[in-house]
Formats: C-alpha cells, sequence, structure tokens
C-alpha cells in the first residue's frame, strides 16, 4: 500500500485553512506528500527537527511569538517528546497541536511500528491529552481546525491521530 | 568566572530582548536581578530552552533572542545545535554557561568536566558560523558585544565555576511566567 497523495492534499488544506503557517515535523513516511507541499509552499514556514522533543519546544517559541502552527510527527516521535510534552507544554500551559500519524495499527504490516501503535492511545489518555482519530479526507479540515481552536482554549496539548484510512491509499 | 557575574554584566542589555532561561541557578540569578516580562524561565523540560528560543527567533525577526544555556541541559538536545545550524536564525544568540557539572541536581560531574567534551568544537562540527569559547569575564564580554553587534546566529560557550545561588524560588507561578511573556509579545 502507498501513501495516499490525494488524501495528503486534503489534510495539508486543511492545515492551510486552518491558518497555520508554521509547521515543525520529522519526517516520516506517511507524512512525505505533507512535507514536500509544505517544503514548496512560501507561505509556510516549515522547520524540520532531529528528534521530536525538541518541536516542542520550537512549537513553544512560535505560540509566544503569536504565530499559528502544528506539530507533524510520528507516534513513535510523540513517545519520545513526553517529557517537552509534560514539563514544558502541561506545565506551563502552552497549547500544542499534533498531528500524529498513527503507525503500528489495525493493517500493520511491519513488526516494528507494533508496539508504539499499542500504547499511544492508552498513553494519550494517561496524559490526560485529548485527541480524535481522523479517518476520512473529508472531514480532516474541520477535524484539524477543531483541534487547533480546543488546544488554544484550553492551553493544552491536543492530538489527531491520522489513521491507515486516511494516509494509505492508491491515488 | 562565575555565571552569575556574566549576566550581570549583560542584564541591561536583557531589557530589550526576549530571553528563555533553563532552570535552577541560572534562572535564580537572573530572577534575583530583577524579573521582566520578558524573561522566560524553563524550569524542567531540560535541553529546550534553545529550542524555545528557535522557535521565537523566527518568528520574530525583528526581536533579538537570547537563551541562558548550560552544559548539561545542552548534553540533553545535542540535536538542537544541528537544528539551529540549519536555520541560522541572525537574530539569536545562544549563551552555554558550562560548569561541567549539574549543579542543581547534586553537582555531579558532567561529560564536559576536565575538558573532556569540547561543546565549542561540538557546535562548530555542527555547522554553527560563530562560536566563541572563553573563559574570562573580559573574554565573555568582548565575545557577547561580537555577538550582539553581528547580524548572525551566534553561540559562546563560557567556561565558567560551578557555584549558584544560597537560595532558590520565585514569586511567579509557572503559567503566570508563561502567559506574562506571551503578553509581553503580544503586546509589543
Amino acid at each position: 500500500m502507498t501513501v495516499s497523495r490525494e488524501n495528503s492534499k486534503a489534510l495539508y488544506a486543511g492545515i492551510k485553512a486552518a491558518g497555520i503557517r508554521f509547521i515543525t515535523a520529522l519526517p516520516e513516511t506517511w507524512l512525505v506528500y505533507l512535507l514536500q507541499m509544505a517544503e514548496s509552499d512560501p507561505e509556510m514556514c516549515l522547520i524540520e527537527v532531529a528528534k521530536e522533543e525538541e518541536a516542542v519546544g520550537i512549537a513553544a517559541g512560535a505560540y509566544f511569538a503569536g504565530t499559528p502552527n502544528v506539530m507533524l510527527l510520528q507516534n513513535h516521535g510523540f513517545l519520545g517528546a513526553i517529557n517537552g510534552i509534560v514539563s514544558l507544554a502541561m506545565l506551563y500551559r502552552v497549547p500544542l497541536c499534533m498531528l500524529i500519524a498513527h503507525r503500528g495499527h489495525m493493517g500493520e504490516p511491519y513488526p516494528w511500528h507494533t508496539q508504539g501503535g499499542i500504547v499511544t492511545e492508552p498513553v494519550l489518555r494517561g496524559l490526560g491529552i485529548p485527541f480524535d482519530y481522523a479517518r476520512e479526507p473529508g472531514k480532516i479540515g474541520r477535524q484539524i481546525q477543531e483541534a487547533y481552536t480546543f488546544s488554544r482554549s484550553s492551553l493544552s496539548p491536543v492530538a489527531l491521530l491520522l489513521t491507515r484510512d486516511l494516509m494509505e491509499g492508491d491515488v | 568566572m562565575k555565571r552569575s557575574e556574566c549576566i550581570k554584566a549583560l542584564y541591561p542589555e536583557f531589557e530589550t530582548c526576549l530571553v528563555v532561561t533553563i532552570m535552577g541557578a541560572c534562572a535564580q540569578e537572573l530572577y534575583d536581578l530583577g524579573h521582566r516580562d520578558n524573561f522566560f524561565y524553563l524550569q524542567h523540560a531540560m535541553g529546550l530552552a534553545s529550542s524555545i528560543g528557535l522557535g521565537l527567533a523566527l518568528n520574530r525577526p525583528q526581536e533579538r533572542v537570547v537563551v541562558l544555556d548550560g552544559d548539561g541541559s545542552v548534553l540533553m538536545n545535542l540535536g538542537t545545535l544541528t537544528t539551529l545550524a540549519r536555520y541560522r536564525p541572525a537574530n539569536l544568540i545562544h549563551l552555554i554557561f558550562d560548569n561541567g557539572s549539574l549543579l542543581s541536581t547534586g553537582g555531579f560531574a558532567s561529560h564536559t568536566a576536565s575538558g573532556i567534551t569540547d561543546l565549542a568544537a561540538m557546535a562548530r562540527g555542527a555547522g554553527i558560523a560563530h562560536v566563541a569559547a572563553v573563559s574570562t569575564l573580559y573574554e565573555f564580554m568582548q565575545a557577547a558585544a561580537d555577538a550582539f553587534e553581528r547580524r548572525d546566529l551566534s553561540v559562546i560557550v563560557a567556561k565558567v565555576e560551578a557555584t549558584g545561588p544560597d537560595h532558590f524560588g520565585m514569586d511567579l507561578k509557572l503559567p503566570e511566567n508563561a502567559f506574562r511573556f506571551e503578553r509581553y509579545i503580544r503586546e509589543k
């Protein structure tokens, strides 16, 4: 199965429609078209990090500076960034809007993704981070807008889990 | 050279900058000189002060951003040097106070103690063009003056004594610090 170019376009359009102009990211297969679109968009500033926890700090800096932003990362990157999420974002009430590629779940053929995929939802619940699953390209724009809005009103990290249904496809 | 001397010497400059500090002694020494709403003290999440500085600098190119960092924190987020080098914000000054010690958590020797690891060499190796390594207050002030004058990303690694304040505490709740910092920038 390949990454869906059309659904990636819908996702990117949703990011733009939400007013986002700054993205921090670590490259990941499901995010490849999104990152290409962000890179070639003169209206968008894309910052690629060496490790996802850095992105928490950069996103906090962008928030303080008043720039609407989202983080694009894989769920394993989310797991690796937890101290920053807890001890910067949650401790200081800094909102984060995280769009997380949810690898390692139903349909996952690669063994190395599975443990991270299995624990992602319980970890989000354990941390009290509001989350939703994004499965349909027709709804993704609204879901991004709502996740972003809620992160800002609650001053909390909010996660949108990008599922296989959304990210994979023949077109 | 003491970190508190360096911070005190630059304190007047900080009035017009966005300043992000790491936890513990460094934060306390700045706070004790007089808090300003353009100061943000990252009292946890070690390593991320420089990342916050990068996010600020890229989004507020007209402001000068200064990060007060330490060897222990930089060692926890070495990738930040490579990200700073890649995006090279011209308005960011990254001061790394290297006391060779995890002072605020018991004074255990860090990997830079006894010159084992050279953070300035690592910053240069990461691709940062302007890196100064200093060990006296005179050299520090000279390097800082160069950094403030230059419109380019600058890193200063200052070897300092492993000493800190004899007290800790701020009349500033952590979210309050974030709220006031955000408002300061918004209203500027």
